[in-house]
């Protein structure tokens, strides 16, 4: 290094000659240029950046200039190295991204390979549906109240004005349980949940009931012994069978899809009165197969209806059986089948698979919420 | 109820109108028509009336005579030479009877097509019928001859023979009893036209006779009215006509005799179940009483039944002559030669009825009419009209006597607010629509103060009983369809139960991890339970009284002869690799509760204690959820080999459960059948045995046909529900960094891990944050019946960050703790264990 360069010296050191410079600056941008990766770049850096460079050389003359050259020279140099910096910056973006690509390409595998190394599972369809149904009665306030299996017959038919010898209680062949006197049988309806809600609730009641229950059917397409429920039960003060009928089109709306209305019919259930069996619209030809052959419509034979329960306004007899005066309260229920209503809305044609467990059958419906 | 539609037509101008819509309007007004069948729809002419012009028998090869005949079928129908040549297989016909010909062209019931055809070596030009060829009976003894007519050969036997007919199907409810009657359909279908009733019970009857008979009535509540009318010199051998036995038939009863018919027909007409006595053969007084004790009477199917207390009985002089309403006897019934005849028309208590018909097993067209109630004030017209036929067309005379005897009833009344059926329905219903409803169904009624009425039912409606009746059939008669449609406001609610959302959450996370829900029944058999070994309280012990199967009688007691039943069926139909699950009740019986249910009246609430007793009546039924797996876990792929099932996955759907219930399960070894004694795990909670989880025993995969390794795992999910709820509480998250350490420890194969890294955690104190068993090896390193357990130890501070001399007394700590039962370092104290994972 030379020394300070107190008085000037109007010979500028040969390093800091503009030539000079300009040649370092090109030789290292045409280095950089040519660097073929990262390794290469590296050394290019060290020779034309790095601290043994020319222009860090050229650099440190600047010292020895007579201070009014200082700031000229500097400039110049201070230039050369920024363009050089910059473009060893810029090229080494670019390598980065080479090497980041090519690793990536040698990575790449056949996304089309199976991953099926863990089982899937499933809950089952009639789960789905009754949790469906529960949500949409949650959504409305009401509550789900449930009960036992093995039931007295108090709760199943007494209660609910079924008196012993009436020709109701044969319209459900009942299971029962040790003998026919103990008084237990496999409750037929989950009606026995509404009694035990009105005995321990005061009004106003708005609870769906599903459930379990059992009769003595044997199994073939359509009947299964075993089979769901789902019952609904309101008691307020001046409830009527608008309230009934509202209820049960937006219950249809909600499972068989919007505009889906229902369609009540009277009939005879001891614990209501008045009674209705209740059809909804069909949801497939929503009415147009009637009495027109060109649009058949096999999920309701042509019907333009399909039947889906019962439902009436609660009996007094059974409000007074439960302590619930009709005078000032009025109520109604309605219950329908699970499987059937499983069955109509997802194609289900036999009672087997629901009832059999086969994981082949169950599976699909693990997309079901 | 069948329901021919002429028979309808008889008492109501129907317009003119199908069948179809007709049912579509009596299931609008609540009647359930089932279907309108189409008797003899598929019927084709031409099928004319004939005589027979002349015959040749002639003898055929095969043993069988055929007649070569030949029919007059009127000149429209017959060919050149002036009849037909028919060849007939039947013999019970002369020449000059008058015959139904189908000619060839027409279509028979069934679909029988009839052809021109060569047969017995002549071409039968149409057949001769019989009843059964026609579909009017069953008769094929013979071709039917029909009894000499006016009417000119030629005719269309179809229109002649009414071969065509609807014939409504209504399945009655038990309210609706009249409607088991052509007098109730008919009333439904006039108001639902709006058009006349003529009543089939308006018979003109002659005022006073004297008594036809000596009856006595001993029980007025069982037996509220009996009637009996009497002929005389009836001809047994008198045929039933036509139109009757076809009535009768049509409506689904078998046509037997005029006598028989006749007393069907009146009951098909009016609902009012008739019985014939031979007068003859009665002796003494009719006593109308309660059995007594061990009294036997042998019934018209001919069995021999005993009577029970309370059935009620017709008698006379001879014991038993009847089970009243329900069947009669035989010792008095009509025979083939009996003239005399008394006819019975009674009204009898429903309930009454219903238990002897049950008790009996003697479900009978008679007992169905009076359980649901029959009209109280019908029996005179019933008699009278049965009396007008058998007098009409048995050649019989009527006797002039009539014996009624009867309770004094006050027909019961019904006080109704005339606002009540539009605050029911929820629409506006005037005074006067309930007020012409209410005479549209023919009762009664006169008005109250305050816009009430006093309402008398008709005689005929025993189910209308109170103002909720009414409100029925006023809005029946208005129509439900006009019934607006308005969402009830519930108050706000809760949601789901606490219960019920975890229960969801227990599928999702089973669903999640790969197994597939199940719902089984709940009946055992006595067979899976002994192969499972299930000897505690897991062996059902409930029983069904009338099971489906009298192998499966038993309510379960356990899910897992169930689960295993779904997993065996499974793996049978090639699902190799099964894993499912399901959750339900179990059914406990209760030891020591013998005794019945109780079942306190109902026309009251019953008291708290009286509905507690019949709580805690009902059985105990846990909730359990249960899993099963077979074959492997998971599946060989191009990553590699498959992983068969093995205990532990069984051990890890508990943990699942417990996890999505949010409790902590502890696990022991266990043993219990069905598992593997080597490989049951017992799962405790809070020190409370709540169920097991392993491999099963192969024995018992064996016996059920299961494959090796299969696992499965019972919770009482109950159990850990009941623990469930307490709100989570927010951990403290230390920002200070961790220390890990792992030690391998040496200890006697058979101590449990569980136990050594309980006593490693122990001995570790606060500063540790999680203790994980890594790795398990066992082999010449550490020698026999020894076994090394590596752990990895975290420890970590609240307040600071660990220095090395505090880690390490920590580590020493643990060690410490492991020494204490017997849980050695692995290669001496001081040397750190290999490196494991975190």
């Amino acid at each position: 290094m030379s020394a300070p360069n107190k008085s000037f010296d109007p010979v500028e050191p040969a390093a800091l000659a503009a030539s000079t410079l300009e040649a370092a600056r090109v030789d290292a941008l045409s280095a950089i240029a040519g660097a073929r990766d990262l390794a290469e770049l590296k050394e290019v850096r060290l020779a034309h950046a790095g601290d043994r460079s020319p222009l860090a050389l050229a650099n440190r003359e600047i010292g020895a200039l007579p201070p009014a050259a200082k700031a000229e020279a500097g400039k110049r140099v201070g230039e050369a190295r920024n363009a050089v910096r910059v473009a060893l910056e810029e090229r080494s973006v670019v390598l980065e991204a080479e090497r980041d690509a090519l690793m990536l390409a040698a990575e790449t595998v056949d996304v089309t390979l199976p991953w099926d190394r863990s089982p899937i599972g499933a809950r089952h369809p009639l789960t789905t549906i009754q949790e469906r149904i529960q949500d949409v009665f949650v959504a409305l306030g009401w509550e789900v109240a449930e009960g036992p299996e093995v039931e007295a017959e108090w709760f199943n038919f007494d209660a609910l004005n079924i008196p012993p010898d009436h020709p109701a209680r044969e319209m459900t062949d009942t299971f029962f349980v040790t003998s026919p006197d103990s008084g237990l049988v496999l409750r037929t309806h989950t009606s026995p949940v509404q009694v035990r809600t009105m005995l321990t609730r005061k009004p106003p009641i708005y609870v769906i009931c599903p459930g379990r229950t059992f009769r003595t059917d044997e199994l073939d397409a359509t009947h299964s012994p075993v089979f769901g429920q789902v019952e609904g039960l309101v008691i307020d003060r001046g409830i009527t069978m608008a309230h009934l009928k509202g209820t049960l089109d937006h219950f249809a709306a909600s499972i068989f899809g919007e505009g889906i209305a229902t369609r009540l019919r009277p009939s005879y259930f001891p614990f209501t009165e008045p009674s209705a069996e209740m059809d909804f619209q069909c949801f497939v030809c929503r009415g147009e197969s009637i009495g027109n052959p060109d649009k058949a419509c096999r999920t309701c034979g042509s019907e333009g209806w399909i039947e889906w329960g019962g439902c009436g306004l609660v009996n007094p007899r059974v409000l007074i059986a439960c302590g619930i005066d009709p005078d000032e309260y009025s109520g109604f229920a309605f219950g329908m089948g699970l499987e059937r209503t499983l069955m109509l809305r997802h194609g289900v044609s036999d009672m087997h698979d629901l009832v059999e467990g086969d994981i082949r059958f169950t599976l699909p419906f693990g997309t079901e919420v | 109820m069948r329901i021919p539609m002429s028979w309808l037509r008889e008492y109501v101008d129907v317009p003119e109108a199908s069948a179809r819509e007709i049912a579509e309007r009596l299931i609008a007004a609540g009647l359930e028509v089932e279907t309108v069948e189409q008797v003899g729809a598929e019927i084709v002419g031409p099928i004319v009336i004939g005589r027979v012009l002349e015959f040749v028998e002639e003898a055929q090869s095969n043993g069988k005579t055929i007649r070569w005949c030949r029919v007059d079928v009127g000149s429209e129908h017959n060919d050149a030479d002036g009849g037909r040549g028919i060849v007939c297989g039947a013999l019970n016909f002369a020449v000059g009877d008058v015959v139904v010909v189908c000619l060839p062209g027409s279509t028979l019931p069934g679909g029988f097509e009839i052809a021109a055809r060569k047969t017995y070596g002549h071409v039968s030009d149409g057949m001769i019928c019989s009843n059964r060829e026609l579909g009017l009976s069953d008769e094929h003894a013979g071709i039917l001859v029909l009894p000499a007519t006016s009417a000119p050969l030629g005719t269309d036997a179809i229109a002649f023979l009414e071969l065509r007919e609807d014939v409504l199907d209504i399945a009655v409810t038990p309210d609706r009893g009249y409607a088991l009657s052509v007098r109730g359909v008919a009333r439904e279908v006039a108001t639902a036209y709006g058009v006349a009733f003529r009543d089939p019970a308006a018979v003109s009857l002659s005022k006073e006779l004297a008594p036809d008979w000596p009856v006595e009535v001993a029980d007025l509540a069982g037996c509220t009215r009996f009637v009996t009318r009497s002929v005389t010199g009836f001809d047994p051998s008198a045929p039933s006509p036509r139109w009757l036995s076809r009535r009768v038939t049509l409506a689904g009863i078998r046509s037997i005799s005029l006598a028989v018919d006749i007393t069907n027909y009146v009951m098909l007409e009016l609902g009012q179940p008739l019985h014939a006595y031979d007068r003859a053969l009665l002796s003494g007084p009719i006593v109308v009483r309660r059995a007594r004790a061990g009294e036997t009477i042998t019934t018209l199917d001919d069995s021999k039944r005993t009577a029970v207390a309370d059935d009620l009985l017709i008698t006379d002089d001879s014991g038993p002559i009847g089970l009243a309403g329900v069947m009669g006897g035989a010792s008095t019934e009509i025979r083939s030669s009996s003239t005399e005849i008394l006819i019975e028309a009674a009204h009898f208590d429903a309930v009454s009825i219903a238990r002897t018909a049950r008790r009996q097993k003697l479900p009978s067209e008679a007992s169905r009419r009076f359980e649901r109630g029959v009209d109280s004030q019908v029996q005179e017209a019933a008699a009278e009209r049965a009396i007008e036929l058998l007098v009409e067309l048995g050649g019989a005379t009527a006797l002039a006597g009539r014996t009624v005897a009867s309770a004094p009833v006050d027909p019961p009344t019904i006080e109704l607010d005339l606002g009540l059926p539009q605050r029911l329905v929820g629409m506006p219903i005037s005074g006067e629509t309930v007020r012409s409803s209410l005479t549209a169904i023919g009762a009664g009624f006169a008005d109250l103060p305050g816009d009430r009425l006093v309402v008398t039912p008709p005689s005929w409606r025993p189910d209308l009983r109170m103002a909720a009746d009414l409100v029925e059939e006023v809005a029946r008669l208005v129509g439900y369809e006009q019934i607006p449609s308005l969402l009830p406001k519930a108050p706000g609610g809760r949601g789901l139960t606490l219960s019920q959302r975890i229960r969801s959450r227990v599928g999702r996370e089973l669903a999640g991890a790969g197994f597939v829900e199940v719902l089984n029944y709940p009946f055992v058999s006595v067979e899976i339970q002994e192969q499972l070994g299930l000897a505690d309280e897991r062996f059902a012990t409930l029983r069904l009284a009338n099971p489906m199967s009298e192998e499966e009688p038993y309510l379960r007691a356990s899910l897992l002869p169930g689960v295993l039943t779904a997993l065996r069926r499974n793996v049978g139909r090639g699902n190799s690799d099964s894993a499912i699950f399901e959750s339900g009740l179990v059914f406990r019986s209760d030891p020591g509760e013998d005794a019945a249910a109780p079942r306190p009246a109902v026309d009251a609430r019953p008291t708290d204690a009286q509905i507690a007793a019949v709580v805690a009546a009902v059985p105990p039924q846990p909730r359990h959820i249960a899993v099963a797996l077979a074959g492997n876990r998971e599946a060989r792929g191009w990553w590699g080999a498959e992983r068969q099932v093995e205990w532990g996955d069984a051990v890890a759907a508990a943990y699942i459960v417990a996890h999505a219930v949010g409790v902590t399960l502890e696990v022991t070894a266990g043993d219990l059948a069905p598992w593997h004694p080597g490989r049951c795990a017992a799962l405790l909670l809070d020190g409370q045995l709540v169920g097991h989880a392993g491999e099963l025993h192969p024995r018992a995969l064996e016996d059920l046909g299961l494959p090796p390794r299969s696992a499965a795992m019972e919770l009482d999910l109950d159990a850990l529900l009941a623990r469930a709820g307490d709100p989570v509480r927010a951990p403290s998250v230390s920002p200070y960094p961790v220390a890990k350490e792992d030690v391998a420890l040496v200890v006697p194969i058979g101590v449990p891990a569980s136990k050594v890294a309980a006593a490693l955690a122990h001995g570790a104190g606060a500063v540790l944050e999680s203790v994980r068993l890594f790795d398990v090896y066992e082999g010449e390193q550490v020698g026999p019946g020894l076994r090394s357990l590596a752990f990895a130890l975290r420890f970590r501070a609240a307040d600071h960050t660990l220095e090395p001399g505090e880690v390490l007394a920590a580590r020493e700590a643990a060690l410490a703790g492991a020494a204490q039962i017997g849980a050695l370092l692995r290669g001496g104290a001081g040397e750190a264990a290999g490196s494991g994972g975190n």
